[in-house]
């Protein structure tokens, strides 16, 4: 279990991180968004135990990352941002090295050969980290962190700079690491949240303005119960348009012409697709899509953290 | 203990991994030898002793040895690679110690490669060789003072240039603690117990009397102090300053 109590995190008059509390389970899998400088890199150090906390105390499998702090890192598995490595050292000896630091001798050696399987790194054993590709690097930095089989893993933007096949490989890699860990995931891509995440927290200016599941986090979305539809034959639009703006569950109607789309905003989230349909056959308009709307992360994301 | 061995082996792979160790013994090589045989006119003393090579010692570590240490910590900061170390199960201390063990070991091997200069005076007369190897170990032990004052220099900053610079003006001060050049800078506004306990603290003084042959134990305890006082330095600056 991850516990975060009251951390706070100030350079000079400057709050980085402003009282953020919270505690992570096994099978969580937990998305930390925000906007750049929130402080989720910063949150992110002082549960490795990198930064030292201001004020407060967090916890990695009940070991206080500051008193105890050798058995937290044992515990954890990290990936800083960026992925540093060092880069004059080769794939085979950078790997080579931090299992040493893990204390893989003997039979838990064979996992270095697992990890280096698992991310594919096989065919760049032997070249130095500098010469790299970014998705290569990221990979290295990630086999470096799962290199000790860890309970809990923190993964500060896994997928930034990653090209989308590989940004899949690696959300493959966490979904199947999900079941029996506790992961960490900080990133601002809201993708990523629907790809692997089970809970959401979104930081802003240092402060948790949110915590919830990517549902329910949608659901706060004007976009929640939406339906959005294409007509068949495009200048049927105006009249449809205020037809569905008539509808006294529907509050607000977008239209976008390039598409001939139509999206009817339900009033507080109440579900209007019935409603809707059967608006469509009364005019006598051919529909060509007819689109239900879970809700939009970006635009949560951004009415949160504005 | 385990770490520290696992840290001075990633280290000495780091040095001879890059062409910055070739470099760097080629040229102390070739600068020891210069001095000794120009400087130092070795051939010309006609004596069978190694003097002319350790007296510029202290000289040319001056400049090659915060060479090697500017790159310690400066680097690791720089490159962000300090963060992974730091949250590998090690402690700050395994770190600093492992890195300073490796810094010192390269030192050593570019040291030992001067054995032809022991060969040469081996066969060219009789010398002391006792004293000779007194000289070596009380050469590396201002090796090893030298790169722990780097070390500390170079946990100050991220600018591997900035950690040489430092790393040269520190050395020089311990170097010459004791001469009117240092000690004047301090006499105008420190107390002269003070300035008496600065004084004392120069590595010139004692590697002179290592080099004379004379392996006393207060010198080898100041040494060991000295290098002692500029790791727990690195330590603690570290701790504050090693996310920024």
């Amino acid at each position: 279990m991850i516990k975060s109590e009251h951390l706070c995190k100030r350079y000079g008059s400057l709050t980085a991180v402003d009282d953020v509390s919270f505690e992570v389970r096994p099978g969580e899998v937990l998305g930390f968004l925000g906007p750049n400088g929130a402080g989720k890199t910063t949150t992110m150090r002082m549960l490795a135990g990198f930064v030292v906390p201001t004020s407060g105390k967090a916890s990695i499998c009940g070991h206080d990352v500051e008193q105890d702090a050798l058995a937290a890192k044992s515990s954890l598995g990290y990936l800083p941002e960026g992925a540093p490595a060092y880069g004059e050292m080769t794939v085979r000896g950078f790997l080579e090295f931090i299992a040493d630091l893990r204390g893989l001798v003997g039979a838990r050696r064979a996992r270095l050969g697992h990890v280096i399987d698992r991310l594919q790194l096989g065919e760049v054993l032997s070249q130095s980290i500098d010469t790299l590709s970014k998705g290569f690097r990221r990979r290295v930095g990630l086999a470096q962190a799962i290199m000790h089989d860890p309970p809990v893993l923190l993964l500060d933007e896994p997928t930034d700079g990653l090209d989308p096949n590989q940004k899949h490989e690696v959300r493959a890699l966490i979904n199947e690491m999900a079941r029996d860990k506790i992961i960490v995931i900080s990133t601002h891509i809201l993708e990523e949240v629907d790809a692997v995440c089970n809970r959401v927290i979104i930081v802003a200016r240092g402060r948790i303005v949110a915590d919830d599941s990517p549902q329910g986090l949608a659901a706060q979305s004007r976009y929640h119960n939406a339906v959005s539809i294409r007509l068949e034959r495009g200048e049927q639009l105006p009249a449809m348009q205020s037809a569905l703006a008539a509808l006294p569950a529907v509050a607000e109607v977008e239209v976008s012409g390039r598409e001939s789309r139509l999206t009817a905003l339900p009033r507080q989230g109440s579900p209007i697709l019935q409603a809707v349909s059967d608006l469509a056959a009364r005019e006598g308009v051919e529909l060509k899509e007819l689109h239900l709307e879970s809700g939009r992360l970006d635009e949560v994301f951004r009415t949160i953290t504005a | 203990m385990r770490n520290v061995g696992i840290i001075v082996r990633r280290e000495l792979g780091g040095y001879f991994s890059t062409p910055i160790a070739y470099i760097f013994i080629v040229i102390f090589l070739a600068v020891a030898s210069w001095l000794t045989f120009y400087l130092g006119q070795f051939y010309e003393r006609g004596q069978a002793d190694l003097d002319p090579f350790f007296t510029f010692h202290p000289w040319l570590y001056l400049f090659l040895i915060p060479a090697i240490s500017m790159r310690l910590w400066a680097e690791e900061r720089k490159s962000g690679s300090i963060e992974l170390l730091m949250t590998q199960p090690v402690t700050l201390w395994q770190a600093v110690v492992g890195k300073f063990i490796a810094a010192w070991i390269f030192a050593g091997i570019a040291l030992a490669l001067t054995f032809p200069l022991w060969i040469t005076v081996n066969y060219l007369g009789s010398p002391d060789n006792g004293a000779i190897l007194a000289a070596y170990i009380g050469s590396l032990l201002l090796a090893a003072g030298f790169l722990a004052v780097g070390s500390f220099m170079s946990a100050l900053t991220r600018s591997q240039v900035v950690a040489f610079i430092l790393g040269v003006v520190g050395c020089f001060v311990v170097l010459l603690a004791g001469y009117p050049m240092v000690t004047d800078a301090f006499r105008s506004w420190l107390p002269q117990a003070l300035v008496d306990a600065i004084a004392s603290l120069s590595f010139l003084t004692h590697f002179e009397s290592i080099e004379k042959g004379v392996l006393d134990v207060r010198d080898l305890v100041y040494f060991a102090m000295l290098i002692g006082y500029f790791l727990i330095a690195t330590v603690v600056v570290l701790d504050v300053r090693k996310a920024e």
